[in-house]
């Protein structure tokens, strides 16, 4: 009756063994799910964020440094017994708050109840050791620490640029496949020109951890582990010092202060006002600053220096009267009538030479000039010779570093325009135009578009007799020195024998000229020319060159405030308060400093 | 002293052998489970589980000693007494017992605690062999079968009331030994089906499909079998019998189980829907296991037990151990070495000439069986978490003895198998 019963319960529990032994090989040989799981179990991927180089201007004065600022991460499987209430208390939120937090996180994209989350982003270190000592109240949080830019002063706001968190345009971009969401990237200005320089390398730190989180010592020893590389140090070629009294002196006012120095194009100061305080852009409050700012009309985050492009009205009379000499149409001593039936003039003189043309900024000299350069009569036929005069008057011009990008180490940098046949046969769309159409280029109005970083260079040109170095923000990556491309020296057309004449016209400015009254320094010979640009229906813009001293130059200045009526006033004061500065330490003329503060220009 | 060496040379030394092992592999294996390498304790440390364990192991060796050298004829003539006894002790520990992880199991005496349901099992297998092995005692009969019922039922009732729902089922193992004796199979087939039923029915989230089946293969039936009135009403009868069962089991399922119960249940069929909520236990053990990979990481290199991934890592999920620490191949001896020995017990057990001493065979097969089946399938998801030890792998006092002393009664009970015809 009870035969083959033994059998049955042999055959049940040798399958149920079977059955165990293919299960078992089924998810511990064939599925590598679990292996993986269980590395993410227990492997916690700990980054260490390098630190971000610091910036420091030329006088070894620090500008841009790190301040820690700490994420919380939350791990929602560690959470325990989880204390809203206190909780609230602790991190000063509001109830309503925390749901949105809590929300937020779930919404990410990246978010696993198993891997640390970003809960609450950028405590600041005041914030951060407030709510420290409670941290191990709240099982499954954990804190990230990482730094956030900080600056020394209130200036340079637009050249340093600001950093923030990468975007997903730019994640996407990012070929290297360096940046991972929640990273910190430059954004714009040094920051972002200097990005790869100052992001050093990450670090990563894989450690054993068991279920609550607890670290268990490194995993495998730390052969996977690598150290994380801090970014260089910059040393920047500006003058803080000169830059704050610039952003002082520009207060209240737009446009831009470029200084050079001659001698190796690094740039001294670069202002663009309006600025705004480089401070707001870090931190927890980047967002709303960020909107406030970039919507003011005033636009703050416009590097004018950089990007706004003007035209420079009468200081491109010295570029006009190099070219004219290197082609050899006129003389030193050419003398040409004011007529003043073509075109307008200011002052009293009527038959100048050249130096005196540019000491008084006689519009009809350098309208004849001009005719002469274009119209060479190499052709009989009036336009054609009107384009062979333009083809090689653009040529020695762009020369100066006119018309096109300096390549300058920031970001977004414009090159201006300096019109040429094609241009103009754009411009008139094909029919014929001459000479007598385009004259007004010949005082630095019509086509011509100029930066102000341009006509610092001009003026460092002119200064150094013939020659630059693309102007540049940093002098040195580490101990490094600048970058090969600010190492050589850059020549213009012209022959350097030409530019003696254009100082001595530059210093007859200052002493004698349209600039007397508010750039004369009393113990240094200032070499400037002043421009007004025609800005109808609003004031004129007030435009001032310079460099100084006459020999053996140190700086080279530019100066534009728009809708400030003449040259003479507002942009020579400025820019001769800078050269004072620069170079004295401190104004001798507080008037002339009063008188820029006070920003009464038109009269 | 003769009869000492007669007996040593009658133990069934394969079966020790095996027992040896378990109780060695499964000690390395609670040091490992609990090893913490920053501490680096010994394995002898007696404030480690291992070091207890080797005190346990250490005490089972006199418990053996004890049973070989009682006399065989104590085991059969006092099953009742020892029941009744233990069923006492069954009753007071609801009543003066000391509570432990949730379960009021334990009995105190001064720091030390017992769990006499542990001992329960082999106190009541000898009961239900004794019973069986009384003259006239007949499987067909309904009124033996309900007083065998009976036997299993009582302590298995008590040990509900300790909320020991693991160890109750364990009682159900029972079943194997009956059918074995001669009851008729349709308990255990209906027993199998009715749970088979049951994990479909989970498995299959709408039971329109199940119902579709069982009325297909109803009509298949009905179409190829003999047409007679009595076998298709029977068919019929029997389908709308497996249809309630199928519409049941959502009523059982809320209201007969209570909550974590249901959640078990729930986490064996989708433990991916709450990994961090009642699933967790099974998806972290077999992510444990599963991790190991075929040689396994190594003695001691285990993170998801070590770093308390895992659950209950040295006593319930003491598997979880030896599949991450030593692979499949470690898995593979472990299984290997249960069935050896289940096969082993089996084999004792048919060689016995007294219907006691099979019964008694069978109901130790059955006891391993069960918790060997349940223990490990449940770490690799193929059961429901239900808290029961893996036989000389757990850690516990109580456990490994109860294990040990139902084993060797029956290698005691084995020894003297020739005994018994002379005693006839």
């Amino acid at each position: 009756m009870n035969e083959g019963r033994k059998e049955i319960l042999q055959i049940i529990f040798i399958l149920t063994g079977l059955v165990f032994l293919v299960k078992l090989f089924s998810i511990q040989v064939l599925d590598n799910k679990y292996a993986e799981l269980a590395d993410s179990n227990a492997i916690l991927r700990e980054v260490e964020y390098p630190f971000r180089g610091l910036i420091y201007d030329r006088n070894n004065k620090l500008v841009v440094y790190n301040t820690p600022e700490f994420d919380i991460n939350v791990i929602r499987k560690d959470i325990k017994d989880f204390d809203s209430a206190k909780f609230c208390e602790v991190f000063q939120l509001s109830r309503t708050e925390l749901r949105k937090k809590f929300q937020e996180m779930r919404a990410r994209k990246e978010y696993s109840p198993y891997k640390p989350t970003l809960f609450i982003d950028r405590l600041s270190n005041a914030e951060f050791a407030r709510v420290q000592d409670h941290l191990d109240e709240f099982p499954g949080l954990y804190v990230q620490a990482r730094t956030t830019r900080s600056y020394t002063t209130t200036a340079l706001a637009n050249a340093l640029g600001y950093v923030s968190e990468v975007s997903k345009g730019q994640l996407e971009r990012d070929k290297t496949k360096i940046y991972k969401q929640g990273d910190y990237i430059g954004q714009s200005g040094i920051e972002s020109f200097y990005e790869e320089q100052l992001r050093g390398k990450r670090g990563v730190k894989f450690k054993l951890r068991n279920v609550r989180g607890i670290e268990k010592g490194s995993f495998k020893d730390g052969d996977y582990d690598t150290l994380s590389v801090p970014g260089k140090d910059l040393i920047s070629s500006i003058d803080i010092d000169l830059q704050q009294y610039g952003e002082l002196l520009m207060k209240g006012k737009s446009g831009s202060i470029v200084a050079i120095e001659p001698g190796s194009g690094e740039i001294l100061s670069l202002v663009s006002g309006p600025s705004y305080d480089p401070n707001l852009l870090t931190g927890r409050n980047y967002s709303s600053n960020f909107v406030l700012i970039s919507n003011d009309t005033l636009k703050p985050l416009f590097t004018r220096p950089l990007m706004a492009q003007y035209r420079p009205g009468s200081i491109f009379k010295i570029a006009q009267a190099m070219t004219a000499l290197q082609e050899g149409v006129i003389k030193p001593d050419t003398r040409i009538r004011c007529d003043r039936s073509i075109i307008g003039c200011h002052g009293n003189h009527s038959n100048e030479d050249l130096r005196g043309a540019i000491e008084n900024s006689c519009n009809p000299y350098f309208h004849g000039v001009l005719r002469r350069m274009l119209n060479k009569g190499i052709s009989d036929d009036p336009y054609e010779d009107t384009r062979i005069g333009l083809e090689e008057w653009n040529k020695h011009i762009r020369s100066f570093g006119f018309g096109s990008n300096l390549g300058v180490d920031l970001p977004n940098e414009k090159g201006g325009l300096i019109p040429n046949v094609a241009y103009y046969d754009r411009a008139y769309n094909n029919r014929p135009w001459k000479f007598s159409n385009i004259y007004s280029i010949a005082i630095g109005e019509g086509e011509n578009l100029v930066v102000p970083i341009q006509m610092a260079n001009f003026a460092a040109i002119v200064a150094n007799r013939g020659f630059y170095y693309k102007p540049h923000l940093i002098k040195s990556i580490g101990e490094e020195g600048p970058l090969p491309q600010y190492k050589e020296k850059q020549f213009t057309t012209i022959d350097p024998a030409y530019f003696d004449i254009a100082v001595d016209a530059m210093e007859r400015v200052v002493e004698s000229g349209t600039g007397q009254y508010r750039a004369k320094l009393q113990d240094i010979i200032v070499c400037g020319k002043t421009g007004t640009v025609q800005n109808d229906p609003l004031p004129d813009h007030s435009v001032f060159i310079a460099f100084a001293p006459k020999d053996n130059p140190k700086i080279a200045v530019s100066v534009y405030v728009e809708d400030a009526g003449q040259g003479a006033r507002a942009a020579a004061s400025i820019a001769s308060l800078m050269i004072e500065k620069y170079l004295i330490g401190q104004t001798k003329r507080p008037h002339i400093e009063q008188y820029v503060l006070n920003g009464q220009f038109l009269y | 002293m003769r009869k000492g060496v007669d007996i040593y040379g009658k133990l069934d030394w394969p079966t020790i052998f095996i027992y040896m092992a378990l109780v060695i592999l499964g000690w390395f294996n609670i040091y490992a489970a609990v090893y913490d390498e920053t501490v680096s304790q010994s394995m002898w440390d007696l404030s480690l589980n291992s070091g207890r364990q080797l005190i346990f192991i250490a005490a089972s060796i006199v418990i053996i000693m004890g049973i070989i050298i009682i006399d065989m004829r104590f085991y059969e003539a006092f099953a009742y007494v020892a029941f009744g006894i233990i069923l006492f002790l069954l009753i007071l520990v609801p009543i003066v017992g000391k509570e432990v992880g949730g379960n009021k199991a334990w009995l105190g005496i001064g720091s030390f605690g017992v769990q006499p349901s542990e001992f329960a099992k082999f106190i009541t297998a000898l009961a239900v062999a004794k019973m069986i092995g009384t003259v006239g005692f007949r499987m067909d009969n309904l009124r033996n079968q309900l007083m065998l019922f009976g036997l299993i039922g009582l302590p298995m009732v008590l040990i509900l009331l300790q909320k020991d729902t693991g160890t109750a089922l364990v009682f159900t193992s029972f079943i194997f030994v009956f059918f074995r004796e001669g009851m008729s199979p349709f308990l255990m087939v209906v027993g199998i089906c009715a749970a088979f039923i049951f994990i479909l029915t989970l498995l299959i989230p709408n039971q329109l499909y199940l119902h579709g089946a069982i009325i297909i293969a109803l009509a298949l039936l009905i179409i190829f079998g003999k047409k007679k009135i009595k076998r298709i009403s029977v068919l019929v009868v029997g389908a709308v019998i497996v249809m309630g069962v199928i519409e049941s089991v959502d009523y059982v399922i809320t209201d007969v189980l209570k909550p974590h119960q249901q959640n078990r249940v729930k986490a064996l069929i989708n433990p991916d829907a709450d990994p961090l909520g009642y699933g967790w236990n099974v998806t972290q053990s077999k992510i444990a296991i599963g991790s190991g990979g075929f040689f396994g990481k190594g003695f001691l290199k285990g993170t998801q037990t070590k770093f308390d991934f895992v659950p209950e890592q040295s006593t319930d999920f003491i598997f979880c151990t030896i599949g991450e620490e030593w692979g499949w191949m470690g898995s593979f001896v472990v299984v290997a070495l249960f069935m050896a020995l289940l096969l082993r017990v089996i084999f004792i057990a048919e060689r016995q000439k007294s219907r006691f001493a099979r019964a008694y065979g069978y109901s130790v097969v059955s006891i391993f069986f069960f918790h060997f089946a349940i223990n490990i399938g449940m770490t690799i998801g193929l059961f429901p978490v239900i808290g029961i030890p893996l036989p000389f792998f757990s850690y516990g006092g109580s456990a490994l003895w109860g294990f040990t002393v139902l084993l060797f009664i029956l290698i005691k009970l084995d020894a003297h198998r020739g005994q018994v015809l002379q005693r006839l």
